[in-house]
């Protein structure tokens, strides 16, 4: 509920009570979480706690089976399409066709996305990512941490306000990840929001303004930004406690 | 609909890199069309009657194996789930897939038909027009329904099998449709096959329209 | 409806048998075979309303999710191809005495098996297709396009060269029911099978929503373990 937010505005993302669920196996079972504006939210979580999931309705991929999002003040059931223009996600799929390069993947969701003055956009984000020269290359042949950036130039190539990240730290080397944590500084004190899953708390606690913590489909605690070791205790005593 | 020309574009320049699919259904149709002759084995004077049968046969099953390409190039990367988290209607991702697949099969028609000509000693110059209109119209039609369930096969177990098993019976009507044109054409042409024209033209309306309205349900969880 | 469908059905096929082999009488051209006429014929209407079932329970699968409607749309497919497959069956038992063939690709019969087809198709892909859930969206879809299918096919089979044109002239139905009864027997056996059919689809859905209770029992079970242990 803290953190920076722009006077009036309706946050970007607001859940309650999200469930995913089919068969009796239910993947969410009620998640309740806002995001402001100028958020940067850690998701946390074991495997199989839903992490990936949540994500995924966040972005309007999965609907989900009751509960209610709104983001922007939108109701993701009605989702126009200028609505996903807002959206930024990263998955744990680059998104990209391995035989086009990165130039030309890059170009083709700028052109889905109608981003203006789209050749520019691309090369500058190229430059962002580090893969001026093999933006030319197609993308078949670039390493985990290539692949990696060049999804996240995807994700931002539309300047979205809210950006949906799971696990962008994951295949990056130490220069690469201070590299990226200090954009997400950036785009934070912009005014966008952020939510990341991730495993590494360590690579997640410097940037993150709360933390929340996913466990058995529900949303088991949120902190607001303390340090790594709190939050890996508090983390513990969740999966430990059994919920 | 920019968002079909975008994608339909981005089909081809992918096609063009590789050329794997457009080569494939070019070396699978003409493999088809001399199974097919060969096994009628017929004398050159019944050849010309076998001419439609042969032809839409081997378009038919070249054209199931080529239409799975399109889908199965999404599943790369879950490259399909970056058009969909995209501002683009997928119905618009129908009709730019439906579109590749158009041009894919055309190409392939070219190729194979003046071949049937050729092995099944016909000529085919005469009614060249109206023989372009029914590969035109057995085309679409056939292109509307397998790029829906072309979606639906790549996203299911058994998918090899799963593709003909649910396309044949739907294509039915229009490989009676296309086979009774192509043989009143070459009889002597167009005019005599407005029945079975006015067959495709509604199958190709009717199902372009319904896989326009039902992909949504397809490829949105 | 528990038990009265039941009920209803097996008086309305007791009078049906009855009507059938009792009362009517023997028609003149075709002999005694020509009382199967009355099943054939009731058969495709109950396949009939089967398979139009199947794409309305569909739409509205698609349109709300509902479980009770996607139940449906697979017990009236099940139905459907029953009383499908009976029409395939009970036609050549017909056609042989009669037209001296089994089988022959008039209008009628080629739709049939045509549209047996698509429905076992359907079919197999939820046997299938994997245990997603979003195949029982994708069987939907198949339900619509293939209801859809059926004028063109009608209009289509019209296009094919019959191998015994008089046959296509007086197939079935069409020879005269001249005697009044005739008319009540088709009458009554059509409502005994489209009665019958009513039945096995209403167990068939009791069936499938026993089968997702038991399916959610068990989910729930084993993660009531998983928390204990």
């Amino acid at each position: 509920m803290s953190g920076v937010g722009i006077r009036g505005a309706p946050p970007p993302l607001v859940a309650e009570g999200l469930v995913r669920a089919y068969a009796g196996v239910r993947v969410l079972a009620g998640v309740d979480l806002t995001v402001e504006a100028g958020e940067t939210l850690a998701l946390l979580g074991p495997n199989g706690a839903g992490k990936t999931t949540l994500l995924r309705v966040f972005a309007l991929l999965l609907r989900p089976s009751a509960g209610h999002l709104a983001l922007f003040g939108v109701d993701a059931r009605s989702a126009p399409p200028a609505l996903r223009r807002r959206l930024g996600y990263l998955a744990h799929e680059s998104f990209c066709y391995p035989d086009l390069s990165g130039a030309e993947n890059l170009a083709f969701h700028a052109r889905l996305f109608q981003v203006p003055a789209a050749r520019e956009r691309v090369d500058a984000l190229l430059a962002w990512a580090g893969l001026e020269t093999a933006g030319r290359r197609p993308i078949r042949f670039y390493s985990r941490g290539m692949s990696q950036r060049l999804a996240l130039a995807r994700a931002l190539l539309h300047e979205p306000d809210l950006l949906l990240l799971d696990e962008p730290f994951s295949g990056l080397d130490p220069a690469a990840v201070e590299t990226l944590q200090e954009r997400l500084v950036t785009l934070r004190e912009a005014g966008r929001a952020i939510v990341l899953t991730t495993h590494d708390l360590d690579r997640a606690a410097p940037i993150a303004t709360r933390t929340a913590i996913l466990h058995r489909g529900r949303i088991a605690s949120v902190l607001d930004g303390r340090g790594a070791d709190d939050v890996a205790a508090a983390y513990r005593a969740v999966v430990a406690g059994g919920r | 609909m920019r968002g079909a020309l975008v994608i339909f574009r981005k089909d081809l320049s992918i096609e063009w890199r590789t050329r794997e699919g457009l080569s494939s259904v070019l070396v699978l149709g003409l493999l088809l069309l001399v199974v097919l002759t060969v096994a009628h084995d017929a004398p050159p004077e019944a050849a010309p009657a076998l001419a439609p049968s042969v032809l839409w046969a081997t378009f038919l099953f070249t054209g199931l194996l080529g239409v799975q390409r399109g889908f199965l190039l999404e599943r790369e990367n879950d490259c399909l789930a970056g058009l969909l988290v995209s501002p683009v209607d997928p119905a618009a991702i129908y009709v730019g897939k439906l579109g590749a697949n158009v041009a894919l099969l055309a190409i392939m028609q070219l190729f194979v038909v003046p071949l049937v000509g050729l092995f099944l000693h016909l000529d085919l110059m005469p009614v060249l027009p109206a023989l372009l209109v029914v590969l035109a119209l057995g085309n679409f039609g056939f292109a509307a329904l397998a790029t829906l369930f072309a979606a639906i096969s790549v996203r299911v177990r058994a998918r090899e099998v799963m593709l003909p098993l649910l396309l044949l019976p739907l294509l039915v009507p229009l490989l009676i449709g296309t086979v009774s044109a192509t043989r009143s054409v070459l009889a002597g042409g167009l005019a005599l096959a407005t029945d079975a024209v006015t067959v495709l033209v509604a199958f190709d309306v009717i199902f372009a329209v319904a896989g326009w309205l039902l992909f949504a349900y397809v490829v949105r969880d | 409806m528990g038990r009265v469908l039941p009920a209803v059905t097996c008086v309305a096929m007791l009078a049906a048998l009855y009507l059938v082999f009792m009362v009517v009488p023997t028609e003149q051209q075709m002999g005694i075979v020509q009382r199967i006429f009355y099943f054939h014929v009731s058969s495709a209407w109950m396949a009939f309303i089967g398979f139009f079932l199947v794409a309305g329970a569909s739409a509205v699968y698609l349109w709300n999710g509902s479980r009770a409607a996607d139940r449906l749309a697979e017990a009236a497919a099940e139905v459907g191809v029953l009383f499908c497959s009976l029409v395939l069956v009970t036609g050549p038992i017909w056609a042989r005495p009669i037209w001296g063939v089994w089988w022959t690709w008039d209008p009628r019969l080629t739709m049939t098996v045509i549209l047996w087809a698509i429905y076992a198709s359907y079919l197999m892909l939820r046997a299938f297709g994997g245990e997603d859930e979003a195949v029982n969206r994708y069987a939907a879809v198949l339900g619509i396009i293939g209801v859809l299918d059926i004028p063109i096919i009608m209009v289509s089979v019209r296009l094919l060269r019959g191998m015994h044109p008089a046959v296509i002239a007086r197939n079935e139905g069409g020879s005269g029911l001249v005697d009044p009864w005739m008319r009540i027997a088709l009458l009554v056996s059509a409502v005994a099978l489209i009665l019958l059919g009513s039945w096995l689809m209403q167990l068939r859905v009791r069936m499938g929503r026993l089968g997702e209770e038991m399916a959610t029992l068990r989910h729930e079970e084993e993660a009531r373990r998983g928390e204990v242990a």
